[in-house]
């Protein structure tokens, strides 16, 4: 090891031992080369449970340079629980710099979300993943999806959103919104409302996914197509807000609903906390936005 | 220098970063196909072998994935105990058995369809070939498109394999199975991953 590990020299760089970054590694390449194919990989155990993070983390560790700026987000905050602790676990175990600005950053992990600034070529966006398999709630078994994928065999899929539109009048997903990719895999962006959905197509990104519980990683590289599956006579729509966010008036952005008291009260504000942040520095100001702002800030100083 | 001395020399002098550096390289050509992505001389493997090739090797290899090598890796035994010692990595029986397949001459290679293919239901068991080229400019251009080109993006690898406009061609008709390729330059590299697709001229 280096100088430049001075502090965490009880465990390799970025936690995971050299030959598991290069299992990793080598299904990240091949995610990339064949763009919505779940590669399987030996997922390890990771020091927090299955559903916090565990693909997202093992792949950020296997990319994670000294050089880059990483920012995670968990549902679009930088500061719930989940993404302050995967922060602080890469802080400790990579010593990287850390940041809550989307533009800055190089590597971003993510919890359901695609930040609300456009990303540019070079960032990297890491999702945590659930369940990587669309098809998993229409076929539980792996044997018979798997099937389906290579065969290009997705009617299950669209009988299933024929199914909402016969129920409910209109396609009824409103997150983990099946896509496809480049034209052959149908692909489960993760758990993300379908708001977000027309951002992965074409990103100048690369996107990364990372299933540790399902032991699988797959990708979407920079300026891929990603359609969201739909009919011609119910196209595939977006959800939209008939108020803007009442902190810093921003339309047009996904908004989350936050319980102001226990009559009833509530207001629409941002999902995405640093571009909200961001709005309110630049004098935004929103119908419940508190007349001189609390000074927001970083909530960790940026090393 | 002996063969046992060559064969311990030469590896990277930092593994973690070094390995890093190197994968991110790979990752970023992959993911941008016909972008050249520089990369230092962070390895010296014995010659004919390149310091980036060799680089690649010791950054994605080791008993997990059978190596081949072309005829003039194979003669040189000091390549193969390099590649063992760094790397742990088994030689492949046959190119088919092959994860990775370093070739010095690509001029005078076998076809693409001789290396695993990967099957279709799982494509990913393929085989990654790196292809020692002597520049990226030289050669007759290729024009690309399909994922991670936002127009269009051109390259001219030197020494290419015979007939490798077509035999690409049949490489895409593969999809999703097929070989990807990492063409290794002395200082820098460039990706054609099987989705890419080369523009032909025709009107």
């Amino acid at each position: 090891m280096t100088a430049q590990s001075t502090d965490i020299a009880t465990y390799n760089f970025a936690y995971l031992d050299e030959q598991t970054k290069r299992m990793i590694r080598r299904a990240i390449l091949k995610g990339i080369a064949i763009p919505g194919y779940q590669v399987p990989f030996a997922s390890r155990e990771m020091p927090m449970p299955y559903g916090w993070g565990t693909g997202g983390v093992q792949v950020t560790a296997s990319i994670i340079g000294p050089d880059d700026v990483l920012k995670v987000i968990d549902q679009g905050a930088d500061d719930t629980t989940n993404a302050v602790s995967i922060r602080a676990f890469f802080k400790k175990v990579a010593n990287v710099a850390v940041t809550t600005d989307t533009a800055t950053a190089s590597i971003i992990q993510t919890r359901h979300r695609i930040p609300e600034h456009p990303l540019t070529a070079g960032q990297v966006l890491v999702y945590q993943v659930p369940i990587p398999e669309p098809l998993r709630f229409l076929e539980p078994r792996e044997t018979e999806t798997r099937k389906m994928h290579a065969l290009e065999e997705y009617g299950l899929m669209h009988v299933k959103l024929y199914e909402d539109i016969a129920k409910h009048g209109r396609i009824a997903t409103t997150y983990a919104y099946p896509v496809k990719v480049e034209g052959r895999y149908v692909m489960d962006p993760s758990p993300t409302p379908k708001f977000d959905n027309p951002k992965m197509h074409r990103s100048p990104a690369l996107q990364l996914f990372g299933a540790g519980r399902e032991k699988r990683i797959y990708a979407v590289p920079p300026f891929t197509d990603v359609v969201s599956l739909d009919f011609e006579d119910h196209p595939f729509e977006v959800q939209t807000f008939d108020q803007p966010c009442a902190l810093c008036a921003a339309e047009n952005v996904y908004l989350d609903e936050v319980i102001l008291d226990d009559h009833g009260g509530h207001m629409f504000v941002c999902s995405d906390t640093d571009y909200c942040e961001k709005r309110r520095e630049e004098g935004h100001r929103g119908h419940l936005a508190p007349e001189t702002d609390l000074a927001p800030g970083n909530m960790e100083p940026v090393q | 220098m002996d063969i046992a001395a060559q064969s311990i020399e030469g590896g990277f002098a930092d593994p973690v970063f070094n390995a890093q550096t190197v994968f991110r390289a790979v990752m970023d050509a992959m993911a941008r196909p016909g972008s050249v992505q520089p990369l230092p001389a962070l390895a010296r493997p014995p010659a004919p072998l390149l310091a980036t090739s060799g680089a690649i090797a010791l950054a994605l290899c080791d008993n997990d994935t059978p190596l081949w090598l072309d005829p003039a890796l194979h003669a040189s035994a000091a390549i193969g105990s390099w590649l063992g010692f760094h790397t742990g990595a088994p030689l492949a029986n046959t190119p088919a058995d092959a994860h990775f397949a370093f070739i010095a001459t690509p001029a005078e290679m076998m076809a693409l369809d001789g290396f695993s293919q990967g099957t279709q239901d799982y494509p990913d068991r393929s085989t990654t070939l790196i292809l020692q080229v002597g520049d990226l400019a030289s050669g007759s251009p290729l024009l690309l498109e399909g994922p991670g080109i936002e127009t269009s993006a051109a390259i001219a690898p030197a020494q290419m394999p015979r007939h490798f406009v077509e035999q690409w061609k049949q490489n895409n008709k593969r999809f999703p199975r097929g070989v990807d390729i990492i063409l290794a330059t002395s200082d820098g590299i460039a990706c054609l991953p099987r989705t890419t697709r080369i523009k032909t001229m025709e009107a």
